[in-house]
């Protein structure tokens, strides 16, 4: 019943083309809106924000970029924690050479930095495939993260090795660093978010984003149909490490406060490609779901013993959640290779046609 | 003016030969293509006249796909020339070649099988679209503009091929019959002077193959799009096709109207499996 | 000039210079080199009879070894603990079999390269759960593996072998030696080996695709057990070990996805140039530590050159 739609005709291709020919998804859309940017904000405690909101935004944004590359353009990377690396140790050193830059403009800055490497990282695919590319890849994650080790230019020549966010604001709001609040944090992030995502869906649905998929479902096709494969796949790399680069960005400025070399390592890239492989590959939508779920489980797995009284170690707590993440990618594989994001699908059909079954 | 006509505009003037139906399109000269010390193709020369349907038969085997990967640049022959609209080339890039006017279809279905008929066909229309990834991420102006231009021709060969109901239906989930109809739209969308079909009729019933066979023809003589088709049934090639060019074990062993071909005695001996 | 020096003149003076450490490092990066053939192995046996690209193959050896150090410190004697072992890494292949392979049969290769992911974290936790997160130490000498070391002289220098890494390439050889005679002569190792060229073939010879697997996956299992402790004598057992694991990867680039001769071959290869880079280029001049990234970088630039990888044969693509 919700669903109706019948009766809602397009007249012209253009209206065809809206971002929501459906009158009810974007009314749904706009419920999300409002919780987004009004009831969780108004809602939401240090905690929530600090532990859900603000995480799964910028792990959506992440597994965003990494969709582009594998679920739209068919280009399997193992190194995305190494790019969100690229990202922030580029918007560090923005900062530290032009400290009175704003923020926003650093990040978008550093994701250029993102960019570029990951073409760098990315010419090889003109000539390997599949998983030798993905292995591939992991020589760009083993590489870049033990450069941010070794070359301390990078993080100042800090003893520590370690970078520090300083207290940085935007229009006298405190926005990043030890004194910056979670409220001006969580708007700032869910711009930045919703305006990627936003040209995210716009590109994937146009010209570059049929390129991206017929690379992707059969490359040697679109090479025959005048698709100049190179183009294809290192914009692919392009876009998707710009937009991982500035997940990383946000990832540090935004949210951690600090950030060594290893927090970039290869458990990172995993985590962000199990949330594009739960939510959906080739999926815009998923990315978000996928983090909810990946972002939330281990809040759960806290809370839930407790609540019950059954006394669990944060270590346990740790193993079970691996675990969990483990079982539950296996099960998704199973129940639908397609991820969160197609289940969503078929609920929405389902609710269409109601109460016919078919 | 708008960046997709500039690119369209180029192409045309790429197209633009001045050549007459009758005048020759594609010229291959003592073609020899092998893949390793396995010969495929051995000296084989014919022509593809501008406005024919040009048929290639041939035994299994006998080099016929290889043939049309070398036409549209996917291999490069190790021997020979190849002329189109008068000027000769060697190696080239396959998306060049769509540049130039080649389009084709595949003997088993290369379709982007994750991808709707409509945007499998749209991504036909690649090399004519330009817009920028600046412009494809506002959605606005230009780039809509240019999508808005292009699905309206993509909507005409829908509407020729008469699958305007399978638009939204991602490829993989149609029967065959229907697969290979969005492929001659595809190709059809890159706009040929030249349309490549690999056996367009392959796997389909008598309906089926009549529908293909009535597309084929309107296509050339409507658009008056050349044709080169390879193709088993023999009641089809010789139906449709102006001339046949017949290919066995890599050689050129016929190349006449189909008439006197099919009373060719190598022709025949050639596919009853006589031993030379 | 200087810096053209370093690079290409000095690390060479060096090895020429001290022969008995050059004879060290080749030594070390040789042993290394056959932990990573031996992963790489028990990966190929796999890939070539499923199409399965298992990325938990070194978490299983991670897991044999902590099952092993485990079962010990639980009070089961070394001699039992082994085969206790062996019975839990063939529980494991029937469960993975059952669990995850079966449900996916036929599924597209990514699909079912996600869902070793899965296996691997799934391992982690469920290992960790069980025997803790903390290194354990390899139970070397229960297991009767010698602990001393020969030293040699040559060159009026000195070059210190350890016994236990000797028993490791014994050991290593032996068994590679083992699974090629049953590849070879078992008629179930000809079915596996078939099952690489043609699915239809192989069944057609009367052994069930489950069967089959399970075996594949409880020889990658041995294979795990054999390597596990090994390693695990060199360092402590933790799941810090997956790091090693991770090194037979660009050894597959190299010596290609199905080649048993290219995992051994790329394996000692890779064991000797990363030991070589590390200590003649990257102590000296990069800061160290270039053996976390030296094997991929290298193999990739190898497969920018030839993409088949050393030992593949040429792709000739087809439409």
């Amino acid at each position: 019943m919700l669903y109706r739609t019948a009766g809602q005709f397009k007249t012209s291709y253009a209206a065809d083309h809206a971002l929501f020919p459906v009158r009810q998804d974007a009314w749904l859309l706009g419920v999300i809106m409002v919780l987004a940017w009004v009831v969780f904000p108004l809602a939401a405690s240090d905690f929530t924000f600090q532990a859900l909101l603000i995480p799964v935004l910028i792990y959506s944004l992440a597994a965003l970029g990494l969709n582009i590359l594998t679920g739209y353009a068919g280009q399997l990377s193992l190194g995305t924690g190494a790019f969100m690396g690229v990202g922030a140790y580029a918007c560090y050193k923005i900062m530290t050479i032009f400290p009175g830059l704003n923020l926003a403009v650093a990040i978008g800055l550093s994701g250029f930095f993102s960019a570029a490497v990951g073409v760098a990282f990315g010419l090889p695919s003109l000539r390997i495939k599949g998983f030798y590319l993905a292995i591939a890849t992991l020589a760009a994650q083993f590489f870049l993260v033990w450069l941010f080790e070794k070359w301390s230019w990078l993080y100042n020549d800090s003893a520590s090795g370690a970078i520090q966010v300083p207290n940085l604001s935007m229009f006298g709001l405190g926005v990043a660093g030890p004194t910056a609040t979670s409220i001006t944090q969580y708007y700032f992030v869910l711009a930045v978010v919703s305006l990627v995502t936003i040209a995210a869906i716009n590109i994937t649905r146009g010209r570059i984003g049929r390129m991206w998929k017929a690379v992707r479902d059969m490359d040697i096709a679109a090479e025959l149909v005048g698709i100049n494969l190179m183009k294809a796949k290192l914009s692919a790399f392009a876009v998707s490490s710009y937009i991982v680069g500035v997940a990383g960005a946000l990832f540090v400025f935004l949210w951690r406060g600090a950030a060594e070399p290893n927090l970039f390592d290869i458990p990172l890239s995993f985590r962000v490609l199990f949330i594009a492989i739960i939510g959906g590959l080739g999926s815009v939508l998923g990315n978000y779901l996928g983090a909810i779920l990946i972002v939330a489980l281990p809040v759960i797995l806290n809370i839930v013993p407790e609540a019950l009284g059954i006394p669990v170690s944060s270590s346990v707590v740790e193993h079970l959640n691996v675990m969990t993440i483990g079982g539950l990618i296996i099960m998704f594989l199973i129940v639908e290779p397609h991820g969160l994001a197609r289940f969503w699908a078929m609920i929405r059909e389902k609710m269409i046609i109601w109460p016919f079954p078919h | 003016m708008s960046a997709h006509h500039d690119a369209h505009h180029d192409i045309a003037l790429a197209r633009n030969d001045g050549l007459k139906p009758g005048d020759v399109l594609l010229d291959i000269r003592n073609v020899s293509l092998a893949f390793g010390g396995v010969k495929a193709i051995t000296d084989v020369s014919f022509d593809i006249r501008k406005g024919e349907i040009r048929a290639i038969i041939g035994p299994n085997g006998a080099g016929k796909t290889s043939m049309l990967n070398v036409i549209n640049g996917f291999y490069t022959p190790q021997e020979g020339v190849i002329v189109f609209r008068g000027r000769e080339r060697r190696a080239m890039k396959p998306h060049d070649a769509v540049a130039q006017g080649i389009a084709r279809t595949f003997q088993n279905v290369a379709l982007f099988k994750g991808m709707s008929t409509l945007d499998n066909i749209m991504a036909g229309r690649s090399v004519f679209m330009k817009e920028s990834l600046f412009w494809q991420m506002l959605w606005r102006g230009r780039a809509l503009k240019e999508e808005i231009a292009h699905r309206e021709k993509v909507e005409e060969i829908i509407d020729f091929l008469e699958i305007q109901h399978i638009r939204r239906t991602p490829v993989g989930r149609l029967p065959y019959g229907l697969q290979k109809r969005v492929e001659l739209g595809r190709a059809l969308a890159m706009e040929p002077s030249l349309l490549l079909l690999d056996e367009p009729m392959a796997g389909m019933n008598l309906e089926e193959k009549e529908d293909m066979s009535r597309f084929i023809i309107d296509v050339n003589r409507q658009r008056g799009t050349t044709i080169a088709l390879i193709e088993h049934d023999m009641g089809v090639v010789m139906d449709l096709s102006d001339r046949v060019v017949v290919l066995d074990y890599g050689k050129k062993i016929a190349d006449d109207v189909p008439e006197k071909v099919k009373a060719n005695k190598q022709v025949i001996d050639a596919y009853l499996g006589v031993a030379h | 000039m200087e810096f053209l020096h370093s690079i290409l003149v000095k690390p060479f003076a060096d090895m020429i210079g001290a022969p008995d450490f050059l004879l060290q490092v080749l030594w070390e990066g040789l042993v290394s080199g056959v932990l990573y053939a031996l992963i790489a192995l028990g990966f190929v046996l796999i890939y070539k009879s499923s199409r399965i690209f298992n990325f938990a193959q070194g978490i299983m050896v991670v897991f044999a070894a902590l099952s092993l150090v485990g079962l010990h410190e639980k009070g089961v004697p070394a001699w039992l603990a082994v085969p206790l072992t062996l019975v839990i890494m063939l529980g494991l292949a029937i469960a993975i079999e059952r669990v995850v392979l079966r449900p996916l049969v036929n599924q597209p290769d990514i699909i079912l390269f996600m869902a070793t992911i899965g296996i691997t974290l799934f391992l982690i936790g469920f290992g960790e759960l069980i025997f803790g997160g903390e290194n354990k130490v390899m139970i070397t000498e229960q297991l009767g593996i010698p602990t001393g070391s020969f030293a040699f002289e040559p060159f009026g220098g000195f070059v210190s072998i350890e016994q236990k890494d000797l028993t490791a390439v014994i050991g290593a050889v032996l068994l590679v030696a083992g699974l090629l005679l049953f590849l070879n002569k078992s008629s179930m190792g000809r079915a596996i080996r078939a099952l690489g060229d043609d699915h239809q073939a192989a069944l057609s010879v009367g052994i069930s695709l489950s069967m089959i697997w399970v075996v594949v996956w409880f020889i990658a299992g041995v294979i795990a057990l054999a390597t596990g402790i090994v390693w695990g004598a060199r360092a402590d057992v933790s799941f810090a070990l997956e790091v090693i694991a991770y090194k037979a990867l660009p050894v597959l680039m190299l010596g290609g996805l199905e080649s048993v001769l290219g995992a051994i071959v790329g394996g000692l290869a890779i064991g000797l140039l990363e030991k070589l880079f590390e200590i003649y280029w990257g102590q000296p001049l990069l800061g160290g530590n270039t053996e976390t990234w030296f094997a991929f970088v290298f193999a990739l630039v190898i497969l920018l050159f030839r993409p088949q990888g050393l030992f593949g044969e040429k792709i000739i693509e087809r439409v």
